[in-house]
């Protein structure tokens, strides 16, 4: 386990520095790329925890989707290149409380549930046949309000989109 | 941790980096010497390259070696960094492409469970690098290439996925190797020779993930983003010397993987008729066999590329939203019920 405790040092820096980098930047762009980075520092460490499914989706829907959207709108709309002058910062102590709130919220719930649990060490793989077994019975109700909730989501986007 | 050959992880996976570093740049020269320079100039009634080497075959080195020797050139107002690190994220996501393209029993890189959806999540990475270039060099022409890439390759993407969605239905797996497998061990009506190559039962998916395949490469008909008479050059048109070297050999290396899936999905990759599943000898016929069907995929690519006019935007948009996934998804609903009812 010496080198995954190693690999998960070097990709942990990486993703808390792009995390800083991400809410200190002037540059809206350059905050999106660094986004990037910690989306894929977070992929990277889902692969550590053997979880090789949940690191691809994590790939494919949030950096090759939803990043890309979300260049996609900020250059569509205004992307000046260097600072920005608007960027100050000046909401940094609400951002920064909103955040404590969810990160202790989170910890608070994985702590609980999970405390005392440690990842098996002989390397066992989770083959994706496994994550799709549970999903679609032991948490097959979340998944379905999850559903729902997009669904929602879906069609009211649709609706606020329309013109006539 | 030992692996097929018997040899230490990390010195098995020295010896795969190495033949990956030989493979990539061999399959981008080949393909574009040989339909890049070779059939455009012959459909075009052109002679093509001639001078450097045996019928021009040494051309493409020859401008590679010209593009290393330019001026690296930056725009005076342009994001310096983005713009370096734009190409190498275009051609990183075609350099992990190869890491899942099965040539053998054993002759893969990595044989990841996922297989599949690993491919389609690192090619979407490409779109982050074409709006990377297209932002930072500050120029118009280029943001809007960049943002046509963009659009088109999110709607490009989604029938791309759908048409995978039915070989994984009907190959109950998305590990490529298992997908060949499925195929190899496969029949047509109790008629098991030559297995059951999936484009005879997914041929809809195979035509949905050639046109998608054809978008996502920004190949003619599908070139808006590069489209040199509206936009100059696209997203890649501040680059000069190695850095649009490296975008193009991204293309070109990207054309070869995604024919190279085709080939594994819906032509029976590596297998030849005959042979065992495991047979140690396919992992040397297996690359062969391979190269061919390739060739063959990637030759009705360049061949569409050559032949048709580009679409408009809106067409575009049009046929991928309103034609192409209704159409996916209704092959994925078909081949569902095929699944549960044979």
């Amino acid at each position: 386990m010496v080198a995954q405790n190693i690999a998960f040092g070097i990709i942990a820096a990486i993703t808390v520095a792009a995390a800083l980098g991400m809410v200190t930047t002037r540059n809206i762009v350059h905050a999106a790329l660094f986004l990037v980075a910690v989306l894929g520092g977070l992929a990277a460490n889902y692969v550590l925890l053997t979880a090789e499914f949940i690191a691809t989706t994590q790939v494919l829907v949030y950096i090759g989707a939803v990043m890309v959207l979300f260049l996609f709108g900020i250059m569509l709309t205004r992307a000046p290149i260097g600072r920005i002058p608007q960027m100050t910062g000046a909401t940094w102590p609400v951002a920064a409380l909103s955040a404590l709130a969810l990160g202790g919220i989170t910890v608070y719930a994985l702590i609980d549930r999970f405390g005392t649990d440690s990842l098996a060490t002989d390397n066992t793989v989770f083959r994706t046949a496994d994550v799709s077994d549970s999903v679609f019975s032991q948490y097959i109700i979340p998944f379905e309000a999850v559903s729902v909730l997009l669904l929602a989501a879906l069609i009211g986007a649709v609706v606020l989109a329309r013109r006539d | 941790m030992t692996g097929a050959l018997g040899l230490a992880y990390w010195a098995e996976t020295s010896i795969k980096l190495g033949v990956a570093l030989i493979v990539i740049p061999t399959a981008a020269l080949m393909l574009g010497y040989l339909f890049l320079l070779k059939m455009m100039a012959f459909m075009q009634s052109r002679l093509g390259p001639q001078d450097v080497g045996p019928y021009g075959t040494l051309q493409l080195i020859a401008d590679a070696v010209k593009f290393l020797q330019k001026e690296d050139i930056h725009p005076a107002v342009a994001d310096r960094r983005v713009f370096r690190a734009a190409p190498v994220v275009v051609l990183a996501s075609s350099f992990l492409l190869f890491v899942v393209l099965p040539t053998g029993p054993d002759a893969v890189v990595e044989n990841l469970d996922t297989g599949i959806f690993y491919a389609m999540a690192v090619s979407s990475l490409s779109v982050l690098g074409v709006l990377m270039a297209g932002w930072a060099s500050a120029n118009k022409y280029a943001l809007l290439g960049g943002l046509r890439a963009a659009g088109q390759l999110i709607a490009y993407e989604l029938p791309l996925i759908l048409a995978v969605m039915g070989v994984v239905i009907q190959a109950d797996s998305l590990n490529l190797q298992e997908i060949v497998r499925a195929q190899a061990e496969g029949e047509i009506f109790g008629f098991g020779l030559i297995g059951n190559p999936f484009i005879l039962t997914q041929f809809i998916g195979f035509l949905i993930f050639m046109i998608s395949a054809q978008a996502e490469l920004t190949q003619t008909p599908f070139d808006m983003p590069v489209a040199e008479t509206e936009l100059v050059g696209g997203f890649h048109v501040e680059y000069t010397g190695f850095r649009f070297l490296l975008f193009f050999m991204a293309e070109v290396a990207t054309a070869f993987a995604f024919s190279a899936l085709a080939t594994v999905m819906f032509l029976g990759g590596w297998w030849i008729p005959g042979f065992d599943f495991n047979a140690p000898v396919l992992n040397v016929l297996g690359p062969v066999v391979m190269l061919v069907k390739i060739l063959v995929v990637a030759f009705i690519i360049f061949w569409i590329r050559f032949t048709y006019p580009r679409l408009r935007e809106d067409q575009l948009q049009k046929f991928a939203w309103k034609v192409l996934i209704p159409l996916s998804l209704a092959n994925i609903v078909v081949t569902g019920i095929f699944k549960v009812v044979l």
